[in-house]
């Protein structure tokens, strides 16, 4: 258990609602859900998760924390809006998957190497790095995030959308020396840093 | 009729429904002045368009009657059909009202002998039975059509068809060259009983009633029931006229909803468990009922209703807002997709007919009223500003027969009062 974990459950002991509401994006509107389930019937991805958004949102007022904040279902999320379009209740659905996903990722309770988890921290890394996104070198490390033959194996299999792409000037191999950056990075990074800060004193992280 | 002399002691009530009815007579029946101004050209409303009443299950036919035996013999009500409320100025106890007027085309002489309806050969849909067929454009309204007399559409007058009517009619009661007349007064009070519509039932998308044609409304559904409607009380289903046996009622279908209505329509969820009985009815114990709700809001004494017809083994629930209808190419049977929230199983159930239990819009939604008066978010009427008009009956918020007649017998009273103050300022001027 990480330290924030702790100190997460100390804080809110079993008033898990309590504590969604204070540190998950838009978790105001969890107790909101009037259970009619239009969200689930709706999702495209159902078939693949555990636990549909409006059970979540009842297992949150339950107060079963660790088997929302373990559980994968808030990372199938695709974001295609359908859950909040329906919601007659108009919840934000998927910015509140998003901010329980995001949450239990920072108090490292998100299941380890769902994918959807590992592709958005390389996304994070490669952009904070620059200021700007690298898609080659994010390409790579999508590639070889399971090992180097599987990476070689992935390169091989995407060689002619590469090639396609450098033809067309979408892709440019120089990119692999560092790539192109935004203009002030040492100023993106501070922004960040402080960005953080306040967020990790605010929902109590750090 | 007699004609009444509108002075500020007279006391407006629009709308000619089971609440402006009611409005009108508790009025009359106190000795006061009474103008009862209906739009379409029949007293009764949407009330008698249902098949039967719950929670006694009763015809419509019965309370209607009693009401127009009412008016007929009290000469203190006029009432004035095809009449709408154009501009109101003024405030309480000094109202002066304007009113329009359509042509009926067809005067008191009528008889409603039904010659200018065998005449004429050009249809039009029929309102009465919310466009599920058609009637001659020379028409009795209903049955229970008050005044008894015929209606020219205007879409024929200036046609054939409109001097076949004429030529056909023994009595002269067709006369073509009645004109749009608008007609100034004053009242002192006004009661607002402008009744409701059904939320349009296309706007809710995943639903497909725009584009499935075995998905109806529960208003649509009532004629279905209903002997009089265009199945002779047969279930038949639009898309092939199969008789449906399996049907499936979906709550909450606009109501309670952020996107659509965002009040609770009260009525729809007695009004389904009512219309599984029609099912049992028409099919007896081969007809199935699934009624898909978020929560059964049978309220007060009707739970006992519900209780019942929980009981009934050919009933079943789903609690489960429906996310999406699809269609069985095959037969044309509507597949409801969903989540039961009762477990969370995922659900893809065929239905030969699904039932849209639309919610209830205020009928003045959309329409600019008078400053004077005040709405709720949901387009309901509060009351006025200076406390001379009043809402009643499903126009002041979703009220089921037995609710509407009591908020109008309470509106009545409130208007009641506006005249007898009106009186006494007059009497002491």
């Amino acid at each position: 258990m990480t330290t924030a974990n702790q100190n997460a459950v100390a804080k809110y002991k079993n008033n898990f609602l309590k504590e969604v509401e204070a540190n998950v994006e838009d978790g105001h509107w969890v107790k909101m859900c009037m259970q009619c389930g239009v969200c689930a019937g709706s999702c495209p991805l159902g078939p693949h998760w555990e636990h549909s958004p409006q059970k979540i949102f009842m297992m949150i007022r339950a107060g079963k924390r660790e088997e929302v904040l373990k559980s994968d279902s808030m990372w199938m999320c695709t974001s295609c809006y359908n859950c909040i379009v329906r919601c007659p209740r108009k919840l934000p659905i998927t910015h509140i998957m998003h901010g329980l996903a995001n949450y239990s990722h920072r108090l490292g309770l998100a299941p380890q190497g769902q994918p959807t988890r590992e592709i958005a921290k390389l996304f994070w890394d490669n952009i904070v790095k620059t200021g700007r996104v690298n898609e080659l070198t994010f390409s790579l490390a999508m590639y070889f995030k399971d090992g180097f033959g599987q990476g070689i194996k992935n390169a091989m299999a995407m060689q002619g959308i590469g090639l396609g792409l450098m033809k067309a000037k979408r892709l440019n191999p120089m990119e692999i020396l560092g790539g192109h950056s935004c203009k002030d990075k040492s100023g993106i990074h501070k922004m960040l840093a402080k960005a953080r800060e306040i967020e990790d004193r605010r929902k109590g992280l750090a | 009729m007699t004609a009444s002399i509108a002075t500020n002691q007279t006391i407006l009530v629009v709308g000619g429904g089971i609440a402006g009815m009611t409005a009108a007579l508790e009025a009359a029946e106190c000795g006061k002045q009474v103008i009862l101004a209906e739009k379409t050209p029949t007293l009764g409303g949407r009330t008698s368009l249902l098949y039967r009443y719950f929670p006694k299950m009763c015809h419509p036919t019965c309370g209607l009657e009693i009401n127009l035996k009412r008016i007929r013999g009290n000469p203190n009500v006029r009432v004035m059909t095809m009449t709408e409320v154009a501009a109101v100025s003024g405030s309480r106890g000094d109202y002066t009202v304007t009113l329009k007027v359509k042509p009926r085309y067809v005067n008191e002489n009528c008889t409603a002998c039904g010659d200018c309806g065998k005449a004429v050969q050009a249809e039009i849909p029929n309102v009465a039975n919310y466009g599920l067929d058609k009637v001659k454009a020379a028409y009795l309204p209903h049955g229970m059509a008050y005044p008894q007399r015929y209606v020219i559409d205007p879409s024929i007058v200036g046609t054939a068809d409109g001097e076949a009517a004429k030529a056909a009619c023994k009595v002269g009661a067709v006369d073509l060259g009645m004109q749009e007349e608008t007609i100034e007064m004053k009242v002192g009070s006004v009661v607002w009983a402008t009744g409701w519509h059904p939320y349009d039932a296309a706007k809710i998308q995943p639903y497909g009633y725009d584009r499935i044609p075995n998905v109806i409304t529960s208003l649509e559904f009532e004629r279905l029931a209903d002997v009089r409607g265009p199945t002779g009380g047969k279930l038949l289903r639009p898309s092939d006229g199969k008789e449906a046996k399996n049907i499936a009622f979906i709550q909450c279908a606009g109501s309670r909803d952020e996107n659509h209505l965002r009040h609770c329509s009260r009525i729809c969820c007695m009004a389904s468990l009512k219309q599984t009985q029609y099912v049992r009815e028409a099919c007896g114990d081969e007809g199935k009922s699934t009624v898909y709700y978020i929560d059964i809001r049978a309220i007060d004494r009707f739970e006992d209703f519900y209780a019942n017809v929980y009981k009934d083994p050919n009933v079943s629930f789903v609690k489960s807002k429906v996310a999406r209808i699809a269609v069985n190419e095959a037969n044309g049977n509507p597949i409801l997709h969903g989540v039961n929230t009762e477990g969370y199983h995922r659900y893809a159930t065929e239905h030969d007919l699904v039932v849209l239990a639309v919610g209830m819009e205020p009928e003045v939604t959309g329409i600019t009223l008078p400053d004077d008066l005040l709405l709720d978010s949901s387009n309901f009427i509060l009351g006025s500003n200076t406390g001379g008009m009043f809402g009643a009956g499903s126009a002041a918020g979703p009220l089921d027969v037995n609710r509407a007649v009591q908020s109008a017998t309470a509106a009545s009273l409130k208007a009641i009062q506006v005249i007898h103050k009106t009186a006494s300022t007059e009497a002491s001027a």
